[in-house]
């Protein structure tokens, strides 16, 4: 039962917690998560984290915008109902095309924004209704967390990864 | 290494380019008075004053929009920028040397040596005159000579005046830092920027817009200003990677050098962004005083002007996209010097087919010129950069500048 439990080390600074990680990354341990209130300079290198691949979302999210507003001004304007506005004729695509860029512009990142914002609120699962996660409440406020896994770390004992933590500067070392 | 040694290969090479520039200059002349008959005189005439127009412009631009850059940096109290502050200040020296030429364009227009401003000559506006146009008669209570010449005095003054001002300021700080002269700069900086928001329009009205006199456009001002915004911000860029690559400057970090490639990249935005603007609204509404302007540059100029466009627009916009492209020298570099092409390009679309309608071309005149005042333009600059220490380190930002770090 216990070995599902995760290790925490709670600090009170960020500075301290940064080279306790660098500390703990040093010995092989594999530090999971860590928890702050706000971003803390350098530590995705220290942890390991892998680089974010919201950028190629963001570029999928605005091509299919891009290519729905194509498709969606060619069929409103030029296909089921064209229009001539300002003396501009509008049998070709093409020709009519300075006027149609700012639309495309708008909604690709419309669409780009949008996807970005909901792809990272789920893939952090943090949506109306869903309860902090979070390993103590003060992490949101003046306190910062380092969370270790023990099973993903076998070849140290409980005991030993405790004690790692604790030398490294932390206020508080619990189980949760 | 803290001081800049301007090597002796490099000052041959400025050199040799003023030289190219001056056998240009002399081929001008040589087709002014070579010319077989009145036509090919005036376009000779045209041709080469268009030429130190264009030139003069571009370079006192890359001058002015780095002091602009500095006063910005300035009002909003930016850390970063601390160690690239002695090139904004270096580039700034142009600045009189450029307002030089601009200045002898005004006079011998006003001297009717060239007629790049058509409505300088005072027949155009005289009722009696068979020259007479009602439309720039109509503008002459703004485009006449002495309120002309009163604008440009005023606002090269100015701009030079606060120029030096921020550099003696700047190396008095390498004495002792001062809390109250730091803030003066501020104030300042911020002085200077209400000036440079008015002024900087009307310049482009009074120097470039005003050669096309019939036609007007409400977002020139802006247009020219992220042209001239945009080649400063290459140029800076390309004289810190030169000089970091070069063993100097060994405080700008991949840091720095992903700023400047970010404001590369956005202001490249921004120009296309008001190019468009400038273009989309006039070719929607499509009334004849307004399509004047484009319809010779898109069908005298089609390559020319679509391709500056193109290239300006596409180019750092694809190559510079990604974060990594923007820490790369071979990137920033090729994309600079290529960025800086074609806003030449860009000025020269702006003025030539204006002057020479449709005879404009682009052949060792136009090049040769335009070395030579690389050449005079990178010396003045380079000179400038060896009378003071490579970073200001009595600036109150200076440690943060310094440990800039971002992701």
């Amino acid at each position: 039962m216990s070995s599902s439990l995760k290790l925490y080390g709670l600090y009170d600074d960020d500075g301290i917690l940064s080279d306790g990680a660098r500390v703990l990354v040093g010995k092989g341990i594999k530090v999971n998560e860590v928890y702050s209130p706000f971003p803390i300079h350098g530590i995705e290198r220290i942890v390991g984290v892998k680089w974010t691949r919201i950028a190629i979302a963001a570029f999928l999210y605005g091509l299919t915008g891009a290519v729905l507003s194509v498709v969606g001004l060619w069929y409103f304007m030029i296909l089921d109902w064209p229009m001539d506005i300002g003396g501009k004729p509008n049998n070709y695509f093409v020709q009519n095309m300075a006027a149609f860029v700012p639309i495309l512009f708008e909604f690709t990142v419309l669409c780009a924004a949008h996807g970005m914002a909901l792809t990272y609120f789920i893939r952090n699962w943090t949506l109306p209704g869903v309860s902090a996660k979070n390993p103590h409440p003060r992490t949101t406020d003046d306190h910062f967390a380092i969370e270790i896994i023990p099973s993903d770390n076998s070849k140290f004992s409980k005991e030993d990864l405790e004690g790692i933590l604790k030398e490294t500067g932390t206020v508080e070392v619990f189980e949760k | 290494m803290e001081q800049f040694t301007f090597s002796s290969k490099l000052k041959r090479t400025t050199f040799i380019l003023m030289g190219v520039g001056l056998i240009a200059l002399v081929l001008g002349i040589a087709n002014i008075f070579g010319s077989s008959d009145e036509h090919h005189h005036h376009l000779a005439v045209a041709r080469l004053w268009s030429n130190v127009l264009i030139n003069g412009f571009f370079f006192f631009g890359i001058a002015l929009a780095a002091t602009f850059f500095m006063a910005v940096q300035y009002v909003a109290e930016a850390g970063w920028a601390v160690v690239i502050k002695r090139i904004l200040e270096a580039l700034g020296a142009f600045m009189p040397v450029g307002a030089f030429f601009l200045i002898l364009v005004f006079a011998a227009g006003t001297f009717h040596f060239h007629h790049l401003y058509h409505w300088m000559d005072p027949a155009v506006t005289d009722p009696e005159s068979p020259l007479f146009d009602s439309i720039i008669a109509g503008k002459s209570g703004y485009l006449n000579l002495p309120f002309f010449w009163v604008r440009a005095i005023l606002f090269l003054g100015v701009w030079i005046w606060f120029w030096k001002r921020f550099r003696t300021k700047s190396l008095e700080e390498d004495l002792g830092f001062d809390r109250k002269r730091h803030f003066a700069n501020v104030r300042d900086a911020a002085i200077f920027l209400v000036f440079f928001g008015y002024s900087s329009s009307a310049a482009s009205w009074d120097w470039i817009m005003s050669i096309d006199t019939h036609w007007y456009s409400t977002l020139f001002g802006w247009y020219t200003f992220s042209g001239i915004w945009l080649t400063g911000m290459v140029v800076t860029t390309l004289l810190a990677l030169y000089l970091k690559k070069n063993g100097f400057l060994p405080q700008l970090n991949a840091s720095h050098i992903h700023d400047l490639g970010k404001w590369v990249f956005g202001v490249s935005f921004l120009w296309a962004y008001l190019f468009f603007s400038q273009f989309m609204l006039i070719w929607y509404a499509n009334i004849p005083e307004e399509v004047t302007y484009f319809i010779p540059r898109i069908e005298d100029y089609t390559y020319i002007y679509w391709g500056m466009f193109l290239v300006n627009f596409l180019f750092p916009m694809i190559a510079l996209m990604d974060r990594d492209h923007k820490r790369n020298y071979g990137f920033l570099i090729t994309i600079g010097i290529i960025v800086l092409i074609g806003h030449w390009l860009d000025t020269y679309m702006m003025i030539i087919p204006g002057t020479m309608q449709e005879h404009g071309t682009i052949g060792f005149i136009e090049i040769g010129l335009a070395l030579g005042f690389l050449g005079l333009f990178s010396y003045v600059v380079l000179n400038a950069l060896t009378k003071a220490p490579l970073v200001a380190k009595n600036h109150p930002f200076y440690q943060e500048s310094i440990h800039h770090e971002i992701h």
